[in-house]
């Protein structure tokens, strides 16, 4: 159920300003905590310059999203985390962006290490030197058999930077603290008064395993603030890049669960599979990452049929080779015991954190993008639903395998129809480029895509002068890292790498 | 135990062929670009206003810098005689960061091997310790591509190790944030010399996009003395290990060694 307060928003499509109730600070945060009791999920909490608040609630169920806003008259408002913990993050990167002090927020730490573009005290209270990441106040086990943990900003591979500080008692893990912000580059700040040249290279980048996800959520702001329309031939081929993309880092994170378990046939197997899948992005684009595909208006390559049957016919090779690969997982006992009851993240706690994607699913929550806030006009309705496998709900690193691996299954059936209709479509003809067109003036516009990780919401909001006066991108990292936390409570702090990857989240998406 | 042998046999042998055969790579991959000054409309200027990293001047003929192109297509989209194209040549690595402006009709110097004291050193076994500084995971993935079986670093006698303790240098990829610059420092400290780094992606030579953002330093070599860069956005894994067999003076197509 969602609060009557709330205007009703559909995913992609953008709506005047105006048209968002202005609650009083007071009715907005009653809006925000009723909507979140009754089960809708917090999608997004932001605000911009002027200390104008946005929240966007989804009740996924039902399908519908819905905004509010208000605006606030001093840098200050009671918290809303004691009454709606998945709003914690939100409210400290508030915090750290704008200077707004939530009163009350009962685990008030800077998220990445900046200070507030907006003048005005740090509400942090820091010393110019200890503004840099991961110098928090961390939480403490006191106890004269406890020891603590530290690890990173490097860590032992080849793997973005992050401090993750575990309070142990002998193997067993009490707590983990995740500090991130070693990978912040000030995208969201620069995005102000946007869009500019850079903007689209930095959107890629975002989170540069996710170029498609991230990518396609700006196109499709863009194109909704400017009234231009991607056509179904654009739009499938997006689709088509978004599954590639999954399929690809999926069939990588199998193969590393396999790796971290020491099972090193499907580690080995699955690691070189995978970069047969990003050949396949390749072969769109020429950029294994999917880079310069999607771009506002449409994209830059077209398919024609040779390329569809190569696509097709490298698909099922490669899908063929990916099953081989990773069903000598599910049929090795040793690989299950270590799967298993391991990394326990509950519904309820999913929940409760707003995690999304295939961390939440696996844990028995029933979201997904491409199912319950479509795009129009896009063909995501030929991906068959996932969630009548009991199989992958328990929680457990197990299960967040499982999922990914029944995710596969209908990325490929998706594939196999969608090469078909775009073959009905008739060839595209190459559409003058148009990165930058002018944007409506006091417009808001939100757009969902579920990535391989989950939801990628980013959200836009316009000036008089049609520049964005806030941009905001909430990679799906941003909401699960706290369940990777949960997940490590009462474990060992051996099976870290093992949970660590059956999440595997993004620092830079979040970091940005 | 049969089924993990059978679907063994059936994966079959995937180790390509470097150094001496490069793999195929994809039509539309974008490698080396040319330029040509003579094509160009003068005035126009539309390859500048379109490049969203200003690596690309149209004044007094045409003049690119490899070190902050994104190898997208905005120039190549933007020009209207085709004075611009890229070529599908991966080999971009060099030596010295002034070889990555290129100008018209121009080819790139690339990288010369390390020098003969360092190849008796290091030359059959390199260990790299590669740190991620702001990068996006692009460039981390296809470094960390190389350590699959189709590339199979290791026999080239280079690995990626955990310590830089037990490392003779470091692959930098991001534009090394202001939050990265204490660790990347205090790596580079705990590598015993002699030791090599190299910058992989436009963004560690660069900034790349994120250049002129006051949350990174515009590049590895602001913190690190950088002896090889690696330009790409990111770079294809073949550019990449080019790149790192280019230094160990591995590549057939080379001359002599003479880098110090």
């Amino acid at each position: 159920m969602m609060s009557g307060n709330l205007a009703r928003v559909s995913n992609g499509a953008a709506l005047p300003l105006k048209k968002v109730p202005k609650l009083s600070p007071g009715a907005f945060r009653d809006c925000v905590i009723a909507s979140v009791a009754s089960g809708s999920r917090l999608v997004a909490l932001c605000a911009d310059e002027k200390l104008q608040l946005f929240a966007i609630m989804a009740d996924d169920e039902a399908g519908i999203l819905g905004m509010a806003r208000t605006a606030l008259s001093k840098p200050a408002y009671p918290a809303l985390t004691p009454e709606c913990p998945a709003a914690q993050l939100f409210e400290r990167e508030m915090a750290e962006q704008q200077g707004l002090l939530p009163e009350g927020h009962p685990w008030f730490k800077p998220v990445r290490g900046h200070l507030p573009g907006r003048p005005g005290p740090d509400p942090f209270g820091r010393k110019p030197a200890e503004v840099l990441a991961g110098l928090i106040p961390f939480y403490r086990v006191e106890g004269t058999s406890i020891h603590e943990v530290g690890v990173g900003p490097v860590h032992a591979g080849v793997i973005e930077p992050g401090h993750f500080r575990f309070q142990c008692l002998g193997e067993e893990v009490f707590h983990l603290e995740i500090a991130l912000g070693y990978q912040h580059r000030g995208i969201e700040r620069a995005l102000l008064g946007g869009p500019h040249a850079a903007t689209l290279k930095m959107m890629e980048s975002a989170a540069g395993d996710t170029t498609i996800g991230h990518t396609w959520a700006y196109c499709q702001n863009i194109e909704a603030l400017s009234g231009i329309a991607p056509g179904p031939r654009a739009s499938l081929i997006r689709a088509i890049a978004l599954e590639l993309e999954r399929l690809a880092n999926h069939t990588g994170d199998l193969g590393a669960l396999a790796g971290d378990v020491g099972f090193l046939p499907t580690s080995s197997f699955c690691g070189r599979i995978r970069g047969d899948w990003l050949n396949l992005s390749a072969l769109l684009c020429g950029s294994r990452l999917g880079r310069d595909l999607v771009r506002p208006g449409g994209v830059g390559f077209d398919l024609d049929g040779d390329r569809c049957l190569e696509l097709r016919t490298r698909m099922e090779k490669a899908w063929a080779e990916t099953q081989a690969a990773v069903n000598l997982l599910w049929q090795a006992p040793t690989v299950m015991q270590r799967f298993e009851r391991v990394g326990l993240l509950t519904g309820e706690q999913a929940q409760e954190i707003g995690a999304v994607g295939p961390a939440a699913r696996a844990s028995g929550l029933r979201l997904d993008v491409r199912l319950q806030h479509p795009l129009s006009g896009s063909s995501q309705s030929l991906i068959p639903h996932g969630w009548d496998d009991p199989a992958g709900s328990g929680g457990d690193v197990f299960a967040r395998a499982w999922v990914r691996w029944r995710e596969m299954h209908h990325s490929i059936d998706f594939l196999s129809k969608a090469v078909s209709a775009l073959g009905a479509l008739g060839e595209g003809k190459k559409a003058e480029r148009r990165d930058r067109p002018a944007l409506g003036a006091n417009q808001v516009c939100l757009s969902l895509v579920e990535g391989w990780r989950g939801e990628i919401a980013h959200l836009a909001v316009t000036d008089a002068g049609g520049a964005f006066s806030l941009y905001k991108v909430i990679d799906p990292s941003f909401h699960n890292w706290s369940g990777l936390a949960l997940a490590m409570r009462g474990g060992q702090i051996s099976d870290f790498p093992l949970c660590n990857k059956s999440f595997n989240l993004s620092y830079c998406g979040v970091d940005l | 135990m049969h089924r993990i042998l059978l679907t063994r046999l059936a994966q079959g042998h995937r180790t390509n062929r470097m150094p001496n055969v490069a793999p195929p790579l994809p039509d539309r991959f974008r490698g080396l670009p040319v330029l040509d000054a003579k094509a160009c409309a003068s005035g126009c200027r539309a390859c500048e206003a379109a490049c969203p990293t200003g690596a690309i001047s149209a004044r007094k003929g045409l003049h690119l810098d490899l070190g902050k192109c994104l190898f997208c297509t905005a120039c190549t989209d933007a020009c209207p005689t085709g004075a611009v194209r890229f070529t599908g040549d991966h080999r971009l690595a060099v030596s010295d960061r002034k070889d990555l402006r290129i100008d018209s009709g121009e080819g790139l110097v690339l990288a010369e091997a390390m020098g003969k004291e360092l190849r008796r050193v290091l030359g059959r076994s390199l260990r790299l310790r590669v740190v991620s500084a702001g990068g996006c995971n692009g460039c981390e993935v296809d470094v960390n591509v190389l350590q699959t079986i189709v590339w199979d670093l290791s026999r080239f006698g280079i690995q990626y190790v955990a310590s830089p303790r037990h490392a003779d240098g470091m692959v930098i990829c991001g534009p090394v944030t202001r939050n990265m610059d204490l660790a990347v420092r205090k790596t580079w400290a705990a590598i015993p010399e002699p030791k090599l780094a190299f910058a992989v992606g436009a963004c560690a030579i660069s900034g790349g996009p994120y250049a002129g953002q006051k949350e990174q330093l515009g590049g590895a070599a602001e913190v690190v003395p950088v002896d090889y860069f690696i330009p790409g956005c990111p770079p294809h894994p073949l550019t990449i290990l080019d790149g790192f067999l280019r230094a160990l003076g591995r590549m057939p197509d080379q001359k002599t060694a003479r880098k110090a």
